[in-house]
């Protein structure tokens, strides 16, 4: 452990000083312990996110370029890894975007529109109004309903909200966990329809005691999920295979299956011509934390666990830094003794046993029954979910509640004001898409970007001022 | 672009790194010929020994025929035993071949493909309740599928073969879908529908151009969000416009079925080349265009040596980021000619989701063809041909689950990338982004 850490402070010392304060009190921490020996055979490793306290990265870059990053310093991954200022300023842009697309398809906006020229203002305040009032019929259906009679009611939706999260979250993780360790892990989809196969079987078709019984159900999903994501991280490691095409690839192949098994007698409800199995054991489903008039489940809390645990394994412990290490150059990580391959299966087989948590959340917590609607689109937003929360642990949890804000808050929204529910998928689309170019959010705003550094910093400025252009 | 910067030079490539996709340059493997071995055997286990004992009749005449050609009529049980032994035959030889060190000649696999195509076909045929199938109808309905899968690897093609990941085939066909409804529901004009759809599938294109060039954000990652986007979008503008006003706005004219005289009327092939839509001729004409254009020309050249070796091509004097650009615009509006196969020839109307994560498939196929233009063609085709049988099935009553037919073309893009099916090697530098300097 400590052999590999030398490595690393010897090449922050080398680098330029990075932005992040964090990194600059890692580097000091870890170059006290592990004088900077001469040997500097990893010279290429870029690891600034190593440590202790993690400098935020969303993907590390050898999963972004598909190749070993030619130097310490990347322009990828600075691009990648914007401020706190630039999420937020992406988030709302995001929104403002939504905001004029609800509002260009407003009945009233199109009246207003007639007589733009004559008086403005009422054309700007229809504008305002529709991208408004949907966005509180969002606040209200996921927040805070003050409407509600009582403070049970009035929660109500925050607790939709956390229920919703609680299968982005758990995905969001893998995904996560896989981008640290340079993969792509589009397969949480797949993943989850494992898990969800196996899990309802155990639930339906076993009856067992109380305790033992959604222990069992936990396990199976997990393990599912788990061996569908090491499939793909065999198969990597095998073969060489691009896991992208691996796992969209998986995702279909699960899919077919479950639809399948849904027409065999062994997973058909009794006397039902719907693919639809029967109902999960009472023993094998979540208990409701809050009473039974909110859907929220014990899922959440062991998504709480679970984010607890990445961190926890990303952060403290030997094979997490082993995953840090592959998936910012698999080369030196070769070199300094870490086991690629192994890495490889096993990162992919613990991200496909987190996004086998949620299939559980579904079967056991949410749905209570299997359909070959299980994962829903929560495989897909899980990446979005990672991508926005940069990969961290509790990046991604904050990311999953918000996510799980806007879905929740949608159904609402709808049944309000009409608005459909995809335009959660632009906004969430859009959110992403600014927080990996934050030269173009910031020349939206018309922040001038500050020239931090002498030698990269000269391409993100070009790239931030032709963005304004383009 | 600043030249005194000292960021990474991704686009060399370097020995050992994963690249899109492995390409272990093992020169003889016994993978191959196990695998022939093993699918051999499958084949003389079920497609023969425990074969079905019926009669399957193909049908190759339709109707309006120029002539009638008779059904043709194959003992199901004899002809899974004699295609299976071929089967073993061709692995056989691969076997022979290896032991020898020599690896299998490039028609090998491909035969083997075929004569396991028919047998499974004769089998499944041979199993079902009514063993009478039109082989005519199967492989023009196979073609017509096809459609936009061909175009969706072509459009994957030409990005990949100048180094820009294409995942967003997906929103690129839906993107096109959506637009040659909604402007040829307006003007009334699918052919001004067409141009739509082709330009809208340049606007995805080039915003996946403009963050993964310009902006050098992981092209994967802008291809997922890209599908998330359209998906939304055009989710959002059908619920909303759509729906609101169908008439106006969602019931666009279907192009015309062009029938050329006397061609079409040729049995089994005239429906394939000659009665097709204008898209289904396009879609030939592109896939012959590309192919000329990326092999035989000088633009060609150009744009593989960008794909291959950026450094190189810049040092030669090309632009690299240019050349890159233009291609994956190009490539998004051969991509939204496919979309509008969905709603101004497929069906007259836009549904939510309508391309049904074919723009997967055409990503299977373009990896199945090996980066060439034709070889995805066929790849498309054989997908094509799966999703037709898929249905077929479920009318005429087979052993097979459909779901499994329809599992076909993941599951062969999985043996494809995993080396068992020859050697597929994309790209040197698709995926990586080109900083000069």
């Amino acid at each position: 452990m400590s052999e590999k850490h030398k490595h690393v402070a010897d090449n922050h010392s080398k680098k330029p000083p990075k932005s992040t304060k964090a990194n600059d009190s890692n580097n000091g921490t870890n170059a006290a312990d592990a004088p900077a020996p001469a040997e500097d055979t990893a010279s290429a490793v870029s690891l600034d996110t190593a440590g202790g306290a993690m400098g935020p990265s969303a993907v590390p870059v050898s999963a972004m370029s598909g190749t070993l990053p030619g130097g310490p310093d990347t322009l990828l991954r600075r691009i990648f890894t914007g401020s706190g200022m630039v999420s937020l300023l992406a988030v709302l842009l995001a929104l403002i975007l939504g905001g004029l697309l609800i509002a260009s398809t407003d009945k009233q906006v199109g009246a207003t529109a007639t007589y733009f020229f004559a008086r403005p203002t009422d054309f700007l305040l229809a504008v305002w109004n529709a991208a408004t009032r949907s966005y509180v019929a969002l606040f209200q259906g996921s927040v805070f309903n003050p409407r509600g009679n009582t403070a049970a009611a009035q929660f109500a939706p925050f607790m939709e909200t956390l229920t919703i999260a609680t299968p982005l979250i758990t995905a969001g993780l893998g995904v996560a966990l896989a981008f640290r360790a340079g993969l792509f892990n589009i397969g949480a989809q797949g993943q989850i329809i494992m898990a969800g196969i196996l899990a309802a079987w155990a639930g339906f078709a076993l009856h067992l005691p109380l305790g033992l019984h959604l222990l069992l159900v936990l396990v199976a999903g997990i393990i599912g999920g788990a061996i569908w994501g090491g499939l793909v991280g065999y198969l990597k490691a095998r073969t060489g295979a691009h896991e992208v095409i691996l796992t969209i690839m998986f995702n279909y192949i699960a899919l077919y299956f479950l639809r399948y098994l849904l027409n065999t007698p062994a997973f058909q409800r009794p006397g039902e011509t719907n693919p639809i199995s029967p109902i999960l054991d009472p023993t094998a489903v979540y208990p409701q934390i809050f009473g039974t008039q909110y859907r929220l489940h014990l899922g959440f809390v062991l998504a709480i666990a679970a984010t607890v645990l990445v961190w926890w394994l990303l952060n403290r412990s030997t094979i997490g830094f082993e995953f840090r290490a592959v998936g910012a150059n698999p080369k030196a990580a070769l070199t300094a003794g870490i086991n690629v391959p192994r890495a490889t299966i096993l990162v992919m087989a613990l991200a496909g046993a987190l996004a086998g948590m949620s299939g559980v959340a579904q079967v056991a917590g949410t749905e209570k029954v299997l359909t070959d609607g299980v994962a829903a689109t929560y495989g897909f937003d899980a990446i979005t979910v990672a991508l926005l929360g940069r990969s961290t642990p509790w990046g991604t949890f904050a990311a999953g509640l918000l996510f799980g804000a806007f879905r929740a808050g949608a159904v609402q929204m709808q049944i309000q004001t009409g608005t459909p529910i995809d335009i959660v998928l632009v906004v969430q689309s859009l959110i992403v898409l600014f927080i990996a170019a934050p030269p173009l959010v910031r020349a939206v705003f018309g922040l001038n970007p500050r020239r931090k550094k002498t030698a990269t910093a000269g391409k993100s400025t070009t790239a931030a001022t032709t963005g304004g252009a383009a | 672009m600043s030249t005194t910067t000292t960021a990474p030079k991704p686009g060399t490539p370097q020995p050992g790194t994963t690249r899109i996709q492995g390409s272990s340059a093992k020169p003889v493997t016994w993978k191959i010929p196990i695998l022939l071995a093993a699918l051999g055997l499958v084949a003389f286990v079920f497609f023969g020994v425990m074969g079905p004992n019926q009669t399957a009749k193909f049908g190759i005449s339709s109707a309006g025929d120029f002539f009638q050609l008779p059904v043709i009529e194959v003992p199901a049980f004899l002809a899974g035993i004699v295609l299976s032994v071929v089967l073993l035959g061709l692995a056989g030889y691969a076997v022979y071949l290896k032991t020898r060190n020599q690896s299998a000649p490039r028609w090998l696999p491909i035969a083997f493909i075929v004569v396991f195509v028919v047998a499974f076909l004769i089998w499944l045929v041979g199993g079902a309740r009514t063993p009478n199938i039109s082989l005519a109808g199967l492989i023009a309905g196979s073609v017509t599928l096809a459609v936009p899968l061909v175009f969706g690897s072509l459009s994957g093609v030409l990005c990949e073969r100048v180094g820009v990941v294409n995942i967003a085939i997906e929103g690129q066909l839906l993107g096109g879908a959506f637009t040659a409804a909604i402007v040829a529901s307006i003007t009334k004009n699918p052919f001004i529908g067409l141009l739509a759809a082709a330009l809208a599938g340049a606007v995805v294109s080039v915003v996946l151009a403009l963050f993964s060039i310009k902006y050098l954000v992981n092209q994967i990652i802008v291809g997922v969000v890209l599908n998330v986007l359209v998906s939304g979008l055009t989710g959002f503008m059908f619920s909303t416009v759509m729906q609101a006003d169908p008439e106006q706005f969602n019931s666009p004219d279907r192009l015309p079925i062009v029938d050329i005289p006397v061609l079409s009327s040729i049995p089994l092939i005239g429906p394939i080349l000659f009665r097709q839509s204008v898209v289904g001729y396009l879609m030939y004409i592109a896939v012959i265009v590309v192919w000329i254009g990326l092999f035989k020309t000088k633009w060609g050249l150009r744009v593989r040596a960008v794909g291959e070796h950026p450094e190189a091509a810049d040092t030669m004097g090309i632009k690299v980021n240019a050349t890159r650009f233009w291609n994956v615009t190009l490539g998004g509006a051969i991509a939204g000619i496919g979309g509008s196969f969905f709603t101004l020839v497929a069906i007259d109307s836009f549904t939510k989701e309508i391309s049904g994560g074919r723009g997967f498939i055409a990503l299977a196929a373009l990896i199945f063809g090996r980066w060439n233009p034709i070889g995805a063609f066929f790849a498309a085709l054989l997908f094509g041909f799966a999703d037709n049988l898929q249905s077929i099935v479920t009318i005429i009553g087979t052993p097979v689950p459909s779901q499994f037919m329809a599992m076909l073309p993941y599951l062969v893009t999985v043996l494809a990338v995993a080396g068992l099916v020859g050697r597929s090697r994309p790209p040197a530098a698709s995926g990586i982004p080109y900083v000069k300097g």
